[in-house]
């Protein structure tokens, strides 16, 4: 590299292969390694907690295959699926939110406000209460059309004259409003006999997540992770707007059609799973741009900061547990979440007027 | 909408030649109260005729007006009666804090329940439940009021941070964020605390089957003061429309108007709340639907929506009792899914009936 005076933006460096060789920026890789690091940190440490304590000892002592017996029980068959989920939910609804605010080029459109978890979950209610089936694999099938019909609905509605972004997400809200109603009035007359964990499941909670129903979860994770790193280029070439991304080769119908699939896929697996898991999707993709001084939604930090985040709710959620009583990670993130999307509207109000930069 | 390209350039401000000549204007008003008022008597009668125990109407007009100790007329008094007057008084409070709501942001799209105006009394109900142990209407009702005049006053502040006034949908954001919270925090202190659960299981899903009369009454002085209160700000409304400064130099006190105007609106929506729980989009849709008859005067607007949205939330009752018999459907779940249309609508072409 030679030394001159300009400064060429961010500091990259050149990957050669046999196969290929590509720029991967430097501050980028670090920041998202440091994101997954944390969130597979604060997994390990949520591993511990519980109504039956373990130390840090013990945890490693178990998944190395030193313990046997309860502990092992404990560790590998009933918190490790949670743990994971944890983890990988938390990167999924990183990913979605990434691909749906650069689609819509809107830090508030992403899959939570526009109302496709809404839409999954209500499939999942009426293919659970009216097909009656209990399979996964159902599920998440179930979860995915519901999220995709959905999001049909919402861009058709939206349409006139071309999309505007807020239009949609204004009619988002009205989709989710409508659909949240209907979720509520499913719920509360297929189960009432325990009002309190239908209250637990309908805010989202990951602690009834055990090993039958991650498998499915993961194999699906895997290929939309796939497909996502596959689009991730075109993802860039259509930020430049439709013109500019054909002009470069990019078949923008397919591509865009692509990433809603994979990226309504990513809130479907979760919700089918876990139930809504509300304002991660929205959150970690701009929290992430914010760390790695990136100019769009990076995919990569966005997965990091979303399984962080996620990891992090859920360990608060056990220790509330502890001095309370179990309370649903999904509140936890609305809670965040909601504040600070809050905050995000105070500031493009402000920016709006000329009042910041 | 942008302007359509014609061979002539339009007068700015031409006057439509199909507008109607005032005293059309007045009779029309006038006639469509009427329309109102008889709306209002059916949708009352058929209230107090269905349910699990389905009268005829006749029957029920006639243990109305002689309380003869027989099942009909019990059912009548004691169940039914209340309910439909719950639902009068609700709809009222509603429907006429959203046209109030509307008129003071000069945002077609604005509803208390949108805005999290009902979420913030419900938050701080929850609040006084859960810390102070309040239990009875009188005790909380207090904590209503609070709480939707600080979510009011909130969610403008988000919605108009900057100089201009808040952009429609910025305002909307606001509040779905707001309410988001709001709701998020209520149901965490509900789980983690037993006996609010407990005490607020009954309460909320805008049902206006579980209240009981008495605390109808205790709330009705407040409602009444806040529509006494939205009819005498009604012609103050009419020229805060053309802007805040034109408003003032005709002579309109813009900012007490604000004020007693976020009073009136918390006293509806925040006493309608603690009855209900909250009912969404009434106050979206009501003031729309009247504007197409009204015309843009506040004065008939709110008058109009005092009177048509009460005949909403009973039929959305009355329809919830009939469809799924012998069980019910909360009214603000039929209302939520007829209203989430209506805001569509809206949004797509915003010009029909704008402020």
């Amino acid at each position: 590299m030679n030394k001159e005076s300009v400064a060429f933006g961010y500091r990259t460096r050149t990957l050669r292969f046999r196969w290929g060789s590509g720029r991967v920026g430097v501050r980028l890789l670090t920041v998202s390694a440091v994101l997954f690091l944390t969130a597979v940190v604060l997994a390990t440490v949520s591993l511990t907690y519980g109504d039956y304590p373990l130390t840090l000892q013990q945890v490693f002592a178990t998944l190395t295959g030193g313990e046997q017996g309860f502990e092992r029980t404990i560790v590998v068959k009933w918190r490790l699926p949670i743990a994971i989920a944890a983890v990988v939910f938390g990167a999924l609804l990183g990913i979605g939110g990434a691909i749906f605010q650069s689609l819509t080029r809107n830090p508030l459109g992403s899959p939570d406000v526009i109302g496709f978890d809404s839409g999954s979950f209500t499939a999942v209610v009426l293919a659970i209460i009216v097909v009656g089936t209990n399979s996964y694999w159902w599920l998440a099938f179930a979860a995915i059309a519901g999220g995709l019909v959905t999001a049909f609905a919402v861009y058709v509605l939206s349409y006139r004259r071309g999309i505007q972004g807020f239009r949609m997400i204004i009619i988002g809200i009205a989709v989710s409003a409508m659909l949240v109603s209907v979720n509520h009035y499913l719920i509360s007359r297929a189960e009432i006999k325990d009002a309190m964990t239908v209250g637990l499941w309908k805010a989202g909670t990951i602690s009834r997540v055990t090993w039958p129903p991650m498998i499915p979860a993961l194999a699906v994770a895997a290929l939309i992770v796939v497909a996502a790193a596959l689009l991730a280029p075109a993802m860039r070439r259509l930020e430049l707007g439709d013109d500019a991304a054909v002009t470069l080769g990019t078949r923008s119908g397919p591509v865009r059609l692509g990433l809603i699939v994979a990226g309504v896929s990513t809130v479907a697996v979760v919700t089918a799973a876990a139930g809504p898991i509300s304002f991660i999707a929205l959150a970690a993709p701009q929290l992430a741009r914010r760390l790695t001084r990136s100019a769009g939604e990076s995919l990569l930090a966005s997965a990091g900061m979303g399984a962080a985040l996620l990891a992090g709710a859920h360990l608060l959620s056990l220790y509330i547990a502890q001095l309370y009583r179990p309370v649903p990670v999904g509140l936890i993130t609305v809670c965040l979440g909601g504040g600070y999307m809050i905050w995000l509207l105070l500031r493009e109000a402000r920016q709006r007027y000329g009042l910041v930069r | 909408m942008p302007p359509t390209p014609t061979r002539q350039q339009q007068p700015a401000r031409a006057v439509r030649a199909d507008a109607p000549s005032g005293s059309v204007l007045y009779r029309r008003r006038a006639a469509g109260l009427l329309v109102i008022l008889a709306a209002l008597a059916i949708v009352a009668l058929f209230s107090v005729s269905f349910g699990a125990n389905p009268l005829s109407p006749a029957e029920a007009w006639r243990v109305l007006w002689e309380r003869d100790g027989s099942e009909a007329s019990d059912i009548v008094w004691t169940v039914r009666l209340p309910r439909t007057l719950l639902g009068v008084l609700v709809g009222a409070a509603f429907g006429v804090a959203g046209a109030l709501i509307q008129a003071l942001t000069r945002n077609p799209l604005a509803d208390t329940g949108v805005l999290g105006i009902n979420s913030g009394a419900g938050f701080v109900i929850t609040v006084g439940v859960g810390i102070f142990s309040l239990s009875s209407i009188q005790g909380y009702i207090w904590f209503a009021f609070l709480g939707a005049a600080a979510a009011t006053v909130l969610v403008y502040l988000i919605g108009s941070a900057g100089r201009a006034s808040a952009a429609p949908e910025t305002l909307v954001l606001a509040g779905v964020a707001l309410s988001a919270v709001l709701d998020g925090v209520s149901t965490f202190l509900m789980l983690i605390d037993e006996e609010t659960f407990r005490a607020l299981r009954a309460w909320g899903l805008g049902s206006i089957a579980r209240t009981g009369a008495d605390e109808t009454l205790a709330v009705l002085p407040f409602i009444a003061l806040g529509l006494v209160l939205a009819i005498l700000l009604s012609g103050s409304l009419n020229s805060i429309a053309l802007g805040d400064d034109l408003a003032a130099s005709l002579g309109t006190r813009v900012v007490r108007v604000r004020v007693l105007g976020i009073t009136a609106v918390a006293l509806l929506a925040g006493g309608a709340t603690a009855l209900t729980g909250g009912i969404v989009f009434v106050g979206l849709m009501v003031p729309h639907v009247v504007r197409w008859f009204t015309g843009p005067d506040q004065r008939w607007i709110i008058l109009y929506s005092a009177l048509a949205s009460p005949v909403l939330v009973l039929a959305a009752d009355v329809l919830g009792r009939v469809i799924v018999r012998p069980g019910e459907i909360e009214a603000g779940i039929i209302t939520a899914v007829i209203g989430a249309p209506v805001l569509i609508v809206l949004v797509r072409r915003r010009n029909a009936s704008g402020l």
